[in-house]
């Protein structure tokens, strides 16, 4: 049964949610904006029979979530941009070993140690990699509130269907801010379908071995093959978006996440100025709703992206928009939240091509 | 006496090994270390409630000759991945197989944070003094005055710092519960070594806490010496950096003699 409807901090959401996803492992180390999560985590985990364990640091806490997960546990753990960089080197590993895990970054200003204040600087970590070599990671980057729990749930999903690190991007706002959340049916964990991949001991089967070190060149080459067959098929069926208002739009606002939230009540104000304004939410960062995009841009429609950091997510519009309508960006860095009127300023900006808020874009 | 009863297997081939050839170099320890920890998961019976995790190092291909579960850890990283591993799996025997620089110098944190959560998995720590994989760079354990290609006059402590006995360390810690040094050298050295594993792996199914045997193993190729003057090397030289013995024991165990 789906709960009823609570009251809860973004962080906390996400911490719920995990555990009635089936989530009982939970690795991590303390870095503000995020701390909620595990310290939420450090209690309820317990009293499901899971385990909590604060690691010695954000490296030792992915490669606990890789022993998790090779031992077949549904497992995840969390952090802020500085402590995803730490983290970036097992997300490769698990991605050629096909281990699955949940991530998530509550973002933060950076570069460096930047600040704690709410920011969407990580677009190129998460979605680009940061690790090395040919892998994806799959992006889920839901608004807050009631996506947030829907979300997270999705992610673990996706995560063991493909066999693959997912992950979950929010921002120090998203986590701190409560809103009403009716959480999904929980899941058993002894329900989620077997995995014969996992390491149990070899008892009546072959030794099973784990790994992502390949040093025959061609052998290599068919492991990325196969990951990248996995990646296409990925690109195909799990990208998610959402739109608000667009079908009669003459501007469509590209954001996501709290930006989105933002640039929602600026449509509003621009609609009851009169223009008809709309949002195109990409909801899967990787994979990008790059069709979806380019196809909604035509007939004259004018294309304004707004991001929580100086254009990160633009370059992806690019790639979907190409010449087919004119591009504006307008982003804010550093953590600095700008209001519903700047944003409106904005588009008006882009609406009569003027240059004083934001700028066009030459592709 | 009739023909049946002439013969009894005294000597074979462990099953915990798979029938490979490794790539270990003649006269290295790896495969003697391997062969250990093989025969005693064999006597436990255990084989099959064995989850290992290999380093990166020479021995990063372990997988290939252990002939049981087996995850690869990103360098230094294996006592991480083993308390994921131990966490999910409370009931099984899991060990970390590691040189001295995955354990001593990039998996420091890791390797003191696990032992001092007293995680009960046991490592087994191959100190060689050298980086073999890397072709015999310095290593946190290279002697003073020992020669490396990173430290071609050999390791100064102004210069290079001082050799690091990590098993000492970590005995400071309550975490742990065993931890003993032995050397892959002589016979005799290696039956106490393979006692001193069938111990660490009995205290850990016993729940006692973390267990550690540092074995100090000859690495010919990168000590640029032949196995016989590497046994030599290590009989005489390095044990005096990294004397042999019972470094920690608080398993309760009566020794059998
Ligand atoms: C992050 C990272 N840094 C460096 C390396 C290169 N590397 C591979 S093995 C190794 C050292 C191995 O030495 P040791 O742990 O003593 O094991 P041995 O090879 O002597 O058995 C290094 C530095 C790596 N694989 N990954
Ligand atoms: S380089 Fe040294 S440690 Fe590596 S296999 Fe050869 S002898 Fe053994």
């Amino acid at each position: 049964m789906p709960s009823e409807k609570m009251l809860m901090r973004g962080s906390n959401v996400v911490g719920e949610a995990a555990v009635r996803a089936g989530c009982r492992y939970y690795f991590g180390y303390p870095i503000t904006p995020q701390n909620e999560l595990p310290e939420y985590l450090s209690w309820r985990l317990p009293e499901v029979g899971g385990t909590f364990i604060q690691a010695e640091s954000e490296i030792a806490s992915i490669n606990m979530v890789m022993g998790a997960a090779a031992a077949g546990a549904r497992v995840m753990t969390s952090s802020s941009s500085p402590g995803i960089a730490l983290k970036q080197e097992g997300i490769s590993y698990m991605a050629g070993q096909e281990l699955p895990c949940v991530v998530a970054n509550m973002m933060r200003g950076g570069p460096g140690l930047g600040n704690i204040a709410p920011s969407a600087a990580d677009y190129f970590q998460a979605t680009r990699g940061g690790g090395n070599g040919d892998y994806r990671t799959p992006t889920l980057a839901p608004a807050g509130g009631q996506e947030l729990a829907e979300m997270v749930f999705v992610a673990f999903d996706l995560a063991d269907t493909y066999r693959t690190p997912v992950m979950l991007l929010g921002d120090g706002l998203m986590g701190q801010v409560m809103e009403p959340v009716v959480f999904p049916d929980p899941i058993d964990p002894a329900s989620l379908p077997q995995k014969d991949y996992i390491l149990d001991g070899c008892e009546g089967r072959d030794p099973r071995a784990i790994y992502s070190l390949i040093l025959d060149p061609p052998a290599l080459m068919e492991h990325n093959l196969k990951l990248q067959a996995k990646y296409d098929l990925i690109a195909e069926k799990e990208v998610r978006y959402d739109t608000v208002e667009l079908d009669d739009a003459e501007i469509i606002v590209v954001a996501y996440g709290t930006a989105a939230r933002i640039a929602e009540e600026a449509v509003h104000e621009l609609r009851a100025q009169g223009h008809a304004a709309g949002i195109f939410r990409p909801i899967t960062l990787w994979p990008y709703p790059k069709q979806q995009l380019r196809e909604l841009a035509r007939d004259g429609r004018k294309v304004a992206v707004f991001e929580l950091s100086l254009g990160q997510m633009v370059e992806d519009v690019i790639l979907s928009v190409g010449e087919r309508a004119p591009i504006y960006f307008y982003g804010v860095p550093g953590g600095v939240i700008p209001t519903p009127a700047d944003v409106t300023d904005f588009l008006h900006s882009a609406l009569a091509d003027d240059g004083k808020v934001g700028r066009r874009i030459e592709v | 006496m009739s023909a049946e009863v002439a013969y009894q297997k005294v000597f074979g081939y462990p099953e915990s090994l798979k029938p490979a050839q490794t790539h270990y170099c003649p006269g290295c320890g790896h495969s003697i270390a391997h062969r250990l920890v093989a025969e005693c998961l064999d006597e436990l019976g255990m084989r099959e409630k064995t989850i290992g995790v290999p380093p990166v190092g020479c021995a990063v291909l372990a997988y290939n000759y252990f002939n049981f579960d087996m995850v690869e850890a990103p360098h230094g990283r294996a006592l991480a991945v083993a308390t994921g591993i131990k966490r999910v799996h409370p009931d099984k025997l899991v060990l970390t197989y590691q040189g001295d620089g995955d354990l001593a110098a990039i998996g420091t944190a890791e390797t003191i944070h696990a032992a001092n959560r007293g995680e009960k998995i046991t490592t087994i720590f191959i100190n060689n003094a050298i980086y073999g994989m890397t072709g015999g760079q310095m290593a946190p354990t290279t002697t003073l005055g020992q020669v490396a290609t990173t430290a071609p006059g050999g390791r100064e402590p102004e210069r290079h710092g001082r050799p690091i006995d990590i098993s000492r360390m970590l005995a400071v810690s309550d975490g742990t519960v065993y931890i003993e040094r032995c050397s892959l050298t002589s016979v005799k050295n290696i039956r106490k070594a393979k006692k001193a594993i069938m111990k660490a792996f009995r205290a850990q199914l016993d729940g006692l806490g973390f267990t550690l045997v540092e074995l100090l193993s000859p690495c010919p190729t990168n000590w640029k010496m032949t196995p016989k003057a590497a046994w030599e090397w290590i009989d005489t030289e390095m044990v005096k950096t990294y004397p042999l013995g019972v470094i920690k024991d608080n398993t309760g165990y009566e020794d059998k003699k």
